[in-house]
C-alpha cells in the first residue's frame, strides 16, 4: 500500500501562515493551535493562486491512490510524506438503504476501511506526523476516544516515532487493544473525554511533545478536507446536494466544507450549493442544542451515550459546524442509543458495511431527516461513514442475534433451519404471538 | 483567599515566563482584577470589550469548568486551584 509521492509534482509548498479564525492575527507556521490575543482557533492560510497553477484533475488522478494526492491543498513541505495508503475510501452508491429510506441518489462515503486503522483519523494523523516530523518532534501523542488513539500509535510506529496516548478509561475494548499492539505508551485517564483534552492541554505546555489534536491541530485538521475532495472527485467532478455528518468536535464538518470551497476556489469543481446537515447522539449534543437555540455559543455538557467516539461534551468546533449548517440551510439533529444501534443494523443489512456507533448515528438521524421532510428525495445525498464497527461490539451485542448451534448431521441442520425459519416469521409479525 | 493560577503558554509572556500565579479573590471575576493587577494586560487577553470571559477561553477551578458551576460568579476558597485552558483542542 505504501506509494511515494509521483516525481513529477512540485516540491514547493502552497501554505503560507497560520491565522487566527476570529481576530486574523497572523503567526509563523510553528507547532501553535491557539491565538495568543484572543484565544481563537489558528488555521492554515495558502496561496491558492499557486495551487491553480499547479494542480489540474488530470494531475491529481495521476497522483497516488491515497490522500497526497492532493498534496497541494495540504500544510506539508516535503514531497515524501507519510503515505501508508490512507484515503481514496470507497464511495458506494447505496441503492438498498435508499430504497428504504425513499431517496433516490444516496451516497456512502466509507472510511470505516480507511488505512492503516479503519477511521477517518487515519486521514489527520497522516497529515500531523508528517508536519510533526517537518518541526523536528521526536514524540507525539494525542488526546483521543478510541480512533485517533489507534491511528496516531499505528503511524507513529510505522515513521519511526515516539508515542503516548491519552484516552478515557472506559472504552470500548476493541479501541484499547487496537492501540497497545502498536507498543506506545497508552495513559488511560479516570474521567471523560473532555478531561483527557484538559490534561493534554496541560502537558502539551510542559513536555515539548507533538500533540496531533492540540499544538498540531491547525495542521492535523486540515487532513479532513480530503473526505470533501475525494468525494468530489469520486462523484466525477461535482459537488453533492446534501452531506450528512457525525458531529464530535465539529471540526471534520468545517472541514468537508472548507475542502467543496477550496475545489470550486482554484476550478476544479462548479460552484454550486451544498447543505451540510450534522449528525450527534441525545447523551451528548451540545452543538445540536445550539443550533437548536440559535445561540452562537456551546454550553458544554457531561457526555452519555453509547456513541463514545463522538462524546465530546466541550466541542471545539461546535459554533463553526453551528453556522455552516445555518448558512448552508442544513441543520443538526440528534438520535437516542436505541436508535444508534437501530442505524448501525440498517447499514450493515441493506449496504453490508459494518459501522460503529458514529456511523449508527448518522444513519439514524439521516433517517429522521428523510422521516422529516428535511432531505428531499431527489437531492444527491452523502453520508459520511467515518469508523468500522468491529471495534465497538460492545454497542451491539444482545441486539443481533445468536449463532444456531448445531449437530454435524443433517437432520440437526434441517430442525434448526426450520426454527430459524419460524423465529423470523415471529421477528416480522410480532402482534400475533 | 490566596488561590494558584495555571497559565496557559500563550499568555505566559505576561506573567513574565511564570506557568502558575498565586492571587488573592473570593470568586473568578475577582480573580480577574487581581490577575490584573499582577500582570497588566492579561484581563483584555481573556475577556472581551462587554468583560465577559471570551468564548474560547475555558476556566476551570479544582477541575472543574465553571460553566458547570457558577459561571464568573464561582466562589474561590483559601488553597484552590485555578486553570485557565485554551477552548480549541481535541476532536
Amino acid at each position: 500500500m505504501t506509494q511515494t509521492t509521483t516525481p513529477q509534482q512540485s516540491t514547493s509548498a502552497t501554505f503560507k501562515a497560520l491565522k487566527c479564525k476570529e481576530c486574523g492575527e497572523e503567526y509563523e507556521l510553528k507547532a501553535a493551535h491557539v491565538c495568543e490575543f484572543c484565544f481563537g482557533p489558528l488555521e492554515v492560510t495558502y496561496d491558492y493562486s499557486a495551487i491553480r497553477r499547479m494542480v489540474t484533475r488530470e494531475s491529481i488522478q495521476a497522483g497516488p491512490h491515497s490522500i497526497w494526492r492532493y498534496r497541494a491543498f495540504l500544510p506539508v513541505a516535503t514531497d515524501k510524506p507519510i503515505d501508508v495508503g490512507t484515503g481514496m475510501t470507497p464511495l458506494v452508491q447505496a441503492h438498498r438503504l435508499a430504497r428504504r429510506l425513499g431517496l433516490e441518489q444516496l451516497y456512502i462515503k466509507n472510511d470505516a476501511v480507511n488505512m492503516p486503522t479503519l477511521s477517518f483519523k487515519d486521514r489527520v494523523v497522516s497529515v500531523a506526523l508528517t508536519r510533526a516530523q517537518e518541526l523536528s518532534f521526536s514524540t507525539v501523542s494525542c488526546a483521543s476516544t478510541g480512533n485517533l488513539a489507534n491511528s496516531t500509535a499505528a503511524i507513529a510506529a510505522r515513521a519511526g516515532l515516539d508515542c503516548c496516548v491519552f484516552i478515557p478509561a472506559d472504552l470500548e475494548a476493541g479501541k484499547v487493544m487496537g492501540t497497545l499492539i502498536y507498543g506506545p505508551t497508552v495513559m488511560a485517564v479516570e474521567g471523560n473525554y473532555d478531561q483527557v483534552n484538559r490534561l493534554c492541554s496541560e502537558v502539551a505546555n510542559t513536555h515539548g511533545w507533538g500533540f496531533v489534536n492540540i499544538n498540531l491541530r491547525p495542521y492535523y485538521s486540515e487532513g479532513s478536507k480530503t473526505l470533501g475532495y475525494e468525494v468530489a472527485e469520486q462523484l466525477g467532478w461535482q459537488l453533492p446536494d446534501h452531506v450528512v455528518v457525525p458531529l464530535a468536535s465539529g471540526s471534520l464538518f468545517t472541514k468537508i466544507y472548507k475542502g467543496f470551497q477550496e475545489f470550486v476556489q482554484v476550478g476544479l469543481v462548479d460552484e454550486k450549493p451544498v447543505r451540510f446537515s450534522g449528525a450527534q447522539a441525545d447523551g451528548c449534543s451540545p452543538i445540536a442544542q445550539a443550533y437548536r437555540e440559535n445561540r452562537d455559543f456551546i454550553t458544554p455538557v457531561k457526555p452519555n451515550t453509547i456513541a463514545k467516539s463522538i462524546a465530546i461534551g466541550n466541542p471545539a468546533d461546535g459554533i463553526y459546524a453551528s453556522e455552516i449548517a445555518r448558512k448552508t440551510n442544513g441543520t443538526i439533529e440528534s438520535v437516542s442509543d436505541a436508535e444508534i444501534i437501530d442505524g448501525i443494523k440498517l447499514l450493515a443489512e441493506t449496504e453490508g458495511i459494518f459501522t460503529e456507533t458514529a456511523g449508527g448515528t448518522t444513519i439514524a438521524v439521516l433517517k429522521k431527516l428523510v422521516e422529516a421532510g428535511k432531505i428531499a428525495p431527489n437531492e444527491k445525498t452523502v453520508v459520511y461513514i467515518t469508523g468500522n464497527g468491529l471495534k465497538t461490539q460492545e454497542a451491539v451485542q444482545g441486539y443481533v442475534g445468536e449463532p444456531l448451534t448445531i449437530e454435524p448431521k443433517l437432520d440437526s441442520f434441517e430442525r434448526a433451519l426450520e426454527r430459524s425459519q419460524v423465529l423470523e416469521r415471529l421477528e416480522w409479525q410480532p402482534v400475533l404471538v | 483567599m490566596a488561590v494558584k493560577v495555571l497559565i496557559p503558554t500563550p499568555l505566559q509572556k505576561l506573567t513574565r515566563d511564570q506557568p502558575t500565579v498565586e492571587c488573592t479573590a473570593t470568586n473568578v471575576t475577582e480573580l480577574l482584577e487581581s490577575l490584573e493587577q499582577n500582570c497588566p494586560g492579561i484581563k483584555s487577553r481573556l475577556c472581551n470589550e462587554q468583560g465577559e470571559l471570551r468564548r474560547f477561553v475555558n476556566f476551570y477551578v479544582n477541575n472543574e469548568d465553571i460553566r458547570f458551576l457558577e459561571g464568573a460568579s464561582t466562589p474561590l476558597q483559601d488553597g484552590d486551584e485555578v486553570s485557565i485552558i485554551p477552548a480549541i483542542a481535541g476532536g
